[in-house]
């Protein structure tokens, strides 16, 4: 479940009980939308999902959510033609946008039943039909008529009358439209079109009703199969693209960021078999790598107390040149206090931690909607965090030091019985004596550099914890997930290669965010290729 | 060898002149040979059959085919993936006789039982079959040995190579095969409709390949009746998934497929006629078929031209029956056909074209647009497509005289200004030689022209058809087997039979011929239609001066009218009635005697009863019969 649609459900349990449906409904529409347009990132670019009742003519009567248009005006002549735009421009991020109208009445007889169905830049005057104006495109009823910028039409295809369904695909991929009537394509109506068009519809004719489905309902026509065929497209042209003379050094340059991953995580035994087998010189030394990755380890099991210790040992200078490094292990020390997992807690502790060690089941949570969002905002941390809870797993699995085996049933149980601090009294008294070293800390820190907004908050945070019950299902429990371990270690994992003068992000990680980026670039510049591009797709 | 011989067709054909074959065969066939020598014969024969169309001749004429099939017996995997991998590729060739896959009656039931060994067996098999089911004797026997059954869970095989062939098999085990069409709407692949795995092998991102053969598939299993065509499946699926056959990204052999595939599909249906007709901008993309070979590939590209021009004819004849296909009812996309650029120009050239598929085609096309009243009435004349329609009926095969024939027929009909100079060039002749032909469809189209000649035509045309053709012609025709042919037959009697001094000049002439006739017709077995006809040619007798007295003499005659007017069937009363009172018709000679002598005949009291006839027609024309004693 994604932020907004957790909102929904939050004013669900508020609203009377006659809007189920609606609720219903929308959740429909968002599903739909999530599934046709899975790379609009909507907090950018919101999709249309209803008329503006703000950006239409005075003839324009809404009802239904918006999504019913009638017209009230006379009728009479042209001058009395009325549009309505949806509330947003088509991003174009979805590659292929689609959306469908219902002609409900065709309208009072005795007229001629004008009506346009299209798209429009913003701006474009609304006491007008679609299509008769510069960056304004319609295809009308009356004459089946395409009009493209111009107040006279193209033979385009048939008439539309009251039933039909009438659907208006823009590609975004090679800027052009075209209509379908009643789930059948009527092939291109327009080229060349401008970016940020808005849907459109435009009525002349008394007593016309109209409804629009902007994904609330199932199309008539088979949109997703259209857009299989682009991405297929799209797909096979990135598959072609040519490497050109350098060919052999394409291999030699991937062989060199696989090594260079490797190295990175520490996946050491991985990392020497790999740079045996393709030639390759390693960059750092073999014990370098290992003691990395115990820390790792340490980190990511909780123990933070002894994760500190054995940085100290062996990058002596490291902490001290870094005091805010070393402030974010303490307090993720003292959150791991409270959860009950940290080594100084532990040999308090009057039961064993392992029950709080639910890690192994949690790398899967990154497949959820929510992480995902997270991740694209910061697309770097993406690939370090998901290829550092890896590296856990890979070495728990071969060879742990003294690691208690994580047992998966006590995972579940001991979600009833989870105690402050493991239950110990001594480790609470050791926690809080902790939070006041901490809390020194933080004071001395000031003292000597300055304010920090970061370190702030995070203390805040992590005490906050202590003002609840039951910290686990508090506001701020999602602390005391071992998921927050992966940015800590990997932030201390960055830190102790910048002291060897290797990079603190590996070059994969860096090849795989500036792709990222830059089809986040291309949604925002107008290339609809990049709807078909994901970075996910070939990550598997 | 196998090295040697790998990609290099020379070298092939070197070994097969130094008469490598049968040694190889003998080596093949001995089971004294070792299995590895035996199968390394079978590669290195099948990377023979790779060459040359000669090759494979060469290969056929040594007897292969029985002994790969021979081999198949064998236990062994890879020595028989090795055998038929060389059988496919020798079936696949055009020059290999179809027939030898069916010589032996027991090599289908193996091939069906080796079908699921492994997945070249499948591709392989399939692969055979796909190529060697070319009639429905063939389809009968692949469907009686289970086909179906054994190909369809290959349609969901990982393979795209072995589904590929799956589902060739089924594109020509269903075509025009009603057996085989009805079973396959009823098998289910891993639970669920074979129409529905079709469906799903026509998305867009499918191989077009794929696509196409399964809209290949759905097309002939609704032309058999085993869908309907108000089928989403059809509507919503098939039909688009063809036009975008025809589009211009496609290659020029999928755009004549998809053609002539969506043609046979929509052929029988007006409204996906009327669906396809406003689709992708269907009818301008077909304009694009003529334009092969383009300016531009002469110029830029020897091969593209060569390939353009191989291809040219066939696009052309696809894209004709497509219009023919699309414009066979309904008149708004006649005129939307008619109005794309340059299209009767095209097709009266294309009616002269040195292929007759074209001209065929072409002729089809004509036809469809004929139908069309304002079509005939312009565009037609304004082309004078008679002139090329009139010599391609000069010499043409009967198929194609056929259809040219019909379309004739349409321009012949009255108002349609092209049939004044079609008069003039001696179409009389032509057309009384089609009525003597022996087939069904060109006698009715000859008589059928002839009839829409004479309607309301000159008695100077009447004269010359009626020459042209005989008396005993026309009366051969009379008794034809064939029910059109005789009711057209009738309609041209009746037509030639109208207004007063044509009916007398030819009773004049005829008139015991033709009441000879009239008499056999009205005894002998046959439709209410046929007997309404001749009831009405009667009456158009009994409307002349002098023609009357045919009648009025021949009581035999008078008392069949009498019994026709006491019909059960109220069309023949109708006739009946009107040729009574054509008879006592007042202010003509001699009314008043044959008023007495009808109604001495009791032909009043008849009357008098139609006037209380519940059909007013037939009570309004009774009425009107009986004013004439009144009067």
């Amino acid at each position: 479940m994604s932020g907004p649609s957790s909102g929904c459900g939050f004013l669900m349990s508020v609203v009377v009980h006659g809007d189920l449906a609606l609720n219903e409904q929308e959740k429909d529409l968002n599903q739909r939308l999530r599934r046709l347009y899975p790379a609009v990132n909507e907090e950018e670019t919101p999709l249309p999902r209803s008329w503006s009742p703000k950006d239409k003519f005075s003839y324009i009567g809404l009802s239904q959510n918006n999504l019913r248009v009638h017209y009230k005006g006379h009728g009479k002549t042209p001058k009395d033609a009325a549009s309505v735009r949806a509330t947003h421009p088509i991003p174009a991020a979805c590659g292929v946008y689609y959306f469908e109208v219902k002609i409900i009445s065709k309208g009072r007889d005795g007229y001629v039943k004008y009506m346009g169905i299209g798209l429009s830049a913003q701006g474009v005057n609304m006491n007008r039909l679609p299509g008769w104006d510069k960056h304004s495109y319609g295809y009308h009823g009356d004459d089946g008529h395409s009009f493209c910028s111009s107040g006279t039409g193209q033979p385009y295809g048939p008439t539309f009358t009251t039933g039909d369904v009438i659907g208006c695909c823009v590609n975004l991929i090679n800027n052009t439209c075209f209509y379908t009537k009643n789930g059948h394509s009527l092939g291109i109506a327009f080229t060349d079109l401008p970016p940020n068009l808005y849907p459109t519809v435009g009525l002349q004719t008394p007593g016309e009703v109209v409804d629009a489905n902007f994904g609330q309902h199932p199309f008539v026509f088979d949109i997703e199969d259209y857009m299989r065929e682009w991405r297929t497209k799209i797909q096979a042209q990135i598959d072609r693209f040519p490497i050109g003379e350098r060919e052999g050094e394409w291999q030699a340059m991937i062989q060199k960021m696989v090594a260079s991953y490797l190295v990175h995580h520490s996946y050491c035994a991985t990392a020497e078999v790999f740079a045996k087998s393709t030639d390759q010189a390693v960059h750092e030394e073999l014990a370098s790598i290992k003691n990395r990755q115990k820390i790792q380890k340490l980190v990511l099991s909780g123990r933070m107390g002894e994760a500190i210790e054995t940085t100290q040992q062996l990058y002596p200078s490291l902490l001290e040149l870094n005091p805010d490094l070393l402030f974010m292990l303490k307090v993720r020390q003292f959150i791991e206090m409270v959860n009950g997992t940290d080594s100084e807690v532990r040999c308090l502790g009057g039961r064993s931690p392992k029950s709080q060690d639910s890690y192994p089941g949690s790398p899967r949570l990154f497949n959820s909607p929510v992480h995902k969002v997270e991740m694209e905002v910061d697309h770097f941390s993406n690939g370090v965090s998901e290829s550092s809870s890896n590296g856990f797993l890979n070495g728990s699995s071969t060879h742990g030091i003294d690691l208690e085996e994580c047992d998966g049933d006590m995972v579940d149980s001991a979600q009833s019985k989870r105690q402050l601090c493991g239950g110990s009294q001594a480790a609470i008294e050791r926690m809080i004596q902790f939070g006041r070293e901490l809390q020194s800390m933080s004071e001395h820190l000031r003292r000597e550099r300055g304010k920090n907004s970061a370190n702030k908050k995070m203390l805040k945070d992590a005490f906050s914890l202590l003002a609840y019950s039951d910290p686990w299902i508090s506001p701020v429990g999602y602390q005391l997930d071992s998921i927050r371990r992966e940015p800590v270690c990997s932030t201390l994992n960055s830190a102790i290669l910048e002291t060897h003068n290797l990079p603190k992000q590996p070059p994969l990680a860096l090849a795989v965010g500036q792709a990222a980026q830059c089809l986040s670039l291309m949604a925002r510049t107008g290339s609809g290729s990049c709807a078909f591009a994901s970075v996910d797709d070939y990550l598997h | 060898m196998k090295n040697a011989v790998i990609g290099n067709n020379k070298q092939k054909a070197n070994l097969i002149v130094l008469g490598a074959v049968p040694r190889l065969l003998y080596l093949l066939q001995q089971s004294s040979s070792s299995l590895e020598l035996r199968t390394e014969c079978a590669v290195v024969l099948g990377s023979l059959a790779m060459g040359t169309e000669n090759n494979i001749k060469s290969l056929v004429d040594c007897h292969i085919i029985p002994a790969l099939l021979q081999g198949l017996l064998c236990s062994d995997l890879i020595f028989i993936e090795a055998c038929l991998r060389c059988l496919r590729t020798v079936f696949i060739s055009p020059v290999t006789p179809v027939q030898l896959l069916y010589t032996d009656p027991t090599v289908i039931p193996h091939l069906m039982s080796l079908l699921s060994r492994s997945r070249h067996t499948k591709e392989y098999i399939t692969q055979i079959f796909a190529h060697c089911c070319k009639t429905p004797e063939h389809q009968t026997v692949l469907f009686n040995h289970s086909a179906i059954q054994n190909i369809a869970p290959l349609l969901i095989s990982p393979s795209d190579k072995v589904r590929m062939q799956a589902l060739k098999c089924f594109s020509v085990l269903a075509y025009e095969n009603t057996q085989v069409s009805m079973t396959l709407v009823n098998v289910l692949v891993d639970g669920e409709q074979l129409s529905q795995v079709f469906v799903r092998m026509m998305q867009r991102d499918k191989p077009i390949e794929m696509q196409l053969t399964a809209a290949k598939c759905l097309t002939y299993m609704c032309r058999a009746g085993a869908i309907r065509t108000d089928d989403n499946c059809i509507i919503l699926k098939t039909l688009p998934c063809l036009v975008r056959m025809c589009s211009k990204e496609r290659l020029l052999e999928e755009r004549v497929e998809g053609a002539e595939t969506l043609a046979y599909l929509m052929e029988p249906d007006v409204e996906l006629q009327r669906i396809a007709s406003f689709t992708d901008h269907l009818v301008s993309m077909l304009a694009d078929y003529f334009k092969y070979p383009s300016s531009v590939s002469a110029i830029t590209d020897i091969k593209r031209l060569d390939h353009d021009l191989k291809h040219a004819h066939e696009l052309r004849q696809a894209a004709f029956k497509l219009y023919a296909s699309l414009g066979s009812n309904d008149e708004d996309i006649r005129k939307k056909i008619t109005e794309t650029e340059n299209m009767m120009d095209r097709i009266v050239s294309g009616l002269s074209e040195s292929s007759i598929k074209v001209r065929l085609a072409a002729v089809r096309c004509l036809h469809s647009l004929s139908r069309s009243v304002q079509q005939l009435r312009t565009s037609f004349h304004d082309h004078a497509v008679w002139k090329p329609l009139m010599k391609l009926l000069q010499n043409a095969p009967d198929e194609v005289l056929v259809m040219a024939s019909s379309t004739l027929c349409n321009l012949l009909l009255e108002f349609s200004p092209s049939k004044e100079p079609i008069l003039d060039s001696g179409v009389i002749e032509l057309l009384c030689s089609l009525t003597q032909s022996d087939s069904p469809a060109l006698r009715v189209n000859g008589i059928w022209a002839l009839m829409n000649m004479a309607f309301q035509a000159d008695q100077k045309v009447k004269v010359e058809i009626v020459r042209a053709l005989g008396t005993e012609q026309l009366f051969r025709l009379l008794s034809d087997p064939d029910t059109n042919v005789l009711m057209k037959t009738l309609g041209l009697l009746r037509n030639l039979l109208s207004t007063r001094p044509h009916i007398d000049q030819i009773m004049s002439s005829h008139g015991k011929q033709i009441m000879q006739a009239v008499t056999l017709i009205l005894e002998g077995e046959h439709s209410i239609e046929v007997k309404e006809q001749t009831l009405c040619i009667l009456a158009n007798i009994a409307d002349g001066n002098t023609a009357k007295e045919l009648i009025m003499t021949n009581d035999d005659m008078l008392q069949k009218i009498k019994y026709y007017m006491g019909h059960s069937n109220v069309k023949l009363q109708l006739a009946a009635t009107f040729c009574i009172s054509n008879l006592i018709w007042n202010e003509e000679d001699g009314s008043q005697e044959r008023q007495d002598k009808l109604k001495d005949m009791g032909f009043v009291d008849i009357l008098h009863k139609l006037t209380q006839a519940s059909d007013p027609n037939l009570c309004d024309r009774a009425k009107t019969a009986m004013q004439q004693y009144l009067a």
